[in-house]
């Protein structure tokens, strides 16, 4: 009796989650996959025909190819931002963790300060103009990179914290200080929480949507969530395609999931918790 | 503490540094130099560091980003006079407040749920994580269909139950509160995975005395599982307000602030006013919105912070 009620309960535990859960997934599917006049009515219903690779063929041709564009430019802001961040964020931290002080309360403070500040817009935008970096892409780089080295700082600082002192005692003491000590011996050590990093910040800069929006105007350097946006007004009609949009910009995060669920995981949840 | 002279020295403890700092004073100086900050000290103070001040300057300004005229506290007097910028104020903390507390609800019992002894528990924790990996824009529109007055799966669910639905996003009363849930629905995964990890911390031993009491499930989650995951309830509450004040996407993708101003947020306003020109009053809206999340978060996670010391 005990375990049919256990049963019970389990099956209504997993009808329900796939019921809230892949009901919203399954539904982007199904519309993306729909023909035009069907998928007009944005219901919950089997495709009536399946012009698959129409519908792909038509998204990537849209614009004179501009999703694949948009493609190339969010891959460049992503990986120049998490380069950066990783790299300027490790070497922050190292410092953080290692060097008690008053400089050190400081970057503290700096830290906490760029989790929970929100940016303020319009004064971003006046020193990116000053700086002739307003609509362009390092420029956005620049500013992925200021937004979310506090949160690369948090998850390097714990890693650094359980790698012993000692190891960089006997590296001094082979005429291996500074960034040299750094470079060699500590950066090498930190590889898995990099691997972290460099998945969870992938994600948020690959996902930004406001930050291109404010930063990089313009349809020549839209990224992909920004396109998609566009895509929204010129396609009001035909929302297989942009349902067939919204597949292909949920299919790089969803690789990532795949292969790296648990680092992921464990990513965002380290940092949540020590910030 | 105690254990340091066992195994290696780790942690930033400021004991160890300090008597290091007497003994090799000038090779400590030189092993962990200054310099590593400078790559990423530059990039945020200029990036970050400098708009965030300087927005209180240009606050208090009539501004074009060419030059700038000084009116004082006029763009602050607009916010708070106009009815359709007031709405954002109130929204802002509605919004942080439903979001928060339903991932804080939502999140623990998902997390209990997912600690049981489940036979597709893996399989359900990556279901509920998923989302909040998808990009906030794609979600969006997927609800927009879905809320949709007349063919959205929502209300043809309701109406086999014999509900009419109403028009979720079209109307002023349940505008907010239709994108306050789907944020739940993207970003309850992360809530729930910060309970699991506070769950599977708690010590076996306490349900074990439970259930030498005669405790049931209800006993073990009211006197066991809830006081004792409080840590996560700290981190849920703090992370969901900071990003529950600041949110301006998903409102975005969905209402455009509509119907009307009626879903407005701050930072939805400080788009509308930076697309309208408005410079100096989009600037102010940020410092409102600097203001608001400093007031509430601060003293929240002190006192949380407090809470958590002395359970």
């Amino acid at each position: 009796m005990r375990a049919l009620r256990r049963a019970g309960g389990e099956l209504t535990a997993l009808v329900v989650a796939t019921a809230v859960f892949l009901v919203p997934f399954s539904f982007m599917l199904l519309t993306a996959v729909k023909d035009e006049s069907q998928a007009q009515d944005l219901d919950f219903a089997w495709p009536t025909s399946w012009p698959i690779v129409e519908n792909f063929t038509a998204v990537i041709q849209a614009r004179d190819y501009v999703l694949l564009r948009a493609y190339v430019n969010s891959t460049i802001l992503t990986v120049g931002s998490v380069a950066l961040i990783v790299v300027f964020g490790a070497m922050a931290a190292f410092v953080l963790q290692r060097r008690a002080g008053r400089v050190g309360t400081l970057a503290n403070f700096l830290v906490l300060s760029g989790l929970i500040i929100p940016p303020a817009i319009v004064p971003t935008i006046w020193l990116l103009q000053a700086l002739g970096l307003f609509k362009t892409m390092p420029g956005l780089i620049l500013v992925e990179v200021a937004f979310n080295l506090s949160y690369a700082v948090l998850l390097f600082r714990a890693f650094i914290a359980a790698i012993p002192r000692e190891l960089d005692e006997a590296a001094m003491i082979d005429g291996c200080g500074g960034l040299r000590l750094f470079f060699r011996v500590i950066f090498p050590l930190l590889r898995p929480v990099t691997v972290t990093v460099i998945l969870t910040s992938s994600v948020t800069v690959f996902n930004d949507f406001v930050n291109p929006l404010y930063f990089l105007p313009g349809d020549d350097n839209a990224t992909v969530q920004v396109t998609l946006y566009n895509f929204q007004s010129q396609y009001s009609t035909q929302w297989n395609l942009l349902f067939m949009d919204i597949v292909l910009i949920t299919i790089p995060p969803l690789l990532l999931f795949v292969f790296f669920n648990r680092k992921i995981v464990a990513g965002m949840t380290a940092g949540a918790i020590k910030g | 503490m105690t254990r340091q002279d066992a195994g290696p020295r780790t942690g930033p403890g400021r004991a160890p540094e300090r008597r290091r700092d007497r003994t090799a004073r000038g090779r400590q100086r030189s092993a962990y130099p200054y310099a590593l900050y400078l790559p990423a000290a530059v990039v945020y103070v200029v990036i970050f560091g400098v708009p965030t001040v300087m927005a209180f300057y240009f606050a208090l300004t009539r501004w074009t980003l060419f030059d700038s005229e000084f009116v004082g506290l006029q763009n602050f007097r607009d916010f708070f006079a106009e009815q359709n910028l007031r709405i954002g104020f109130t929204n802002t903390l509605v919004y942080a407040v439903v979001t928060s507390g339903l991932k804080v609800v939502l999140g623990l019992l998902l997390g209990v749920l997912l600690t049981s002894r489940l036979r597709l528990r893996g399989f359900l924790r990556s279901v509920v994580f998923f989302p909040v990996l998808v990009s906030t824009v794609a979600v969006g529109f997927t609800f927009t269909a879905l809320l949709r007055p007349d063919t959205g799966l929502v209300n043809r669910a309701l109406a086999l139950v014999g509900v009419d639905g109403p028009d979720w996003l079209g109307d002023a009363t349940t505008a907010l509160l239709s994108v306050a849930i789907v944020d739940v629905w993207k970003g309850v995964g992360i809530a729930t995975v910060i309970y699991i990890a506070g769950i599977l911390s708690i010590p076996q031993e306490y349900y074990q005395a439970v259930a030498v009491d005669g405790g049931g499930a209800w006993h073990r989650f009211r006197h066991v599982t809830m006081p004792l995951s409080w840590p996560a309830t700290y981190s849920v509450i703090i992370l969901s307000f900071i990003g529950g004040l600041r949110s301006f996407d998903l409102i975005w993708t969905m209402t455009r602030g509509g119907p009307g101003f009626t879903s407005d947020t701050i930072a939805s306003i400080i788009y509308k006013q930076y697309q309208a020109g408005f410079f100096g009053l989009s600037t102010a809206g940020n410092v409102i919105l600097f203001v608001v999340v400093t007031a509430i978060v601060v003293p929240l996670n002190w006192f949380l912070g407090r809470r958590q010391a002395t359970p």
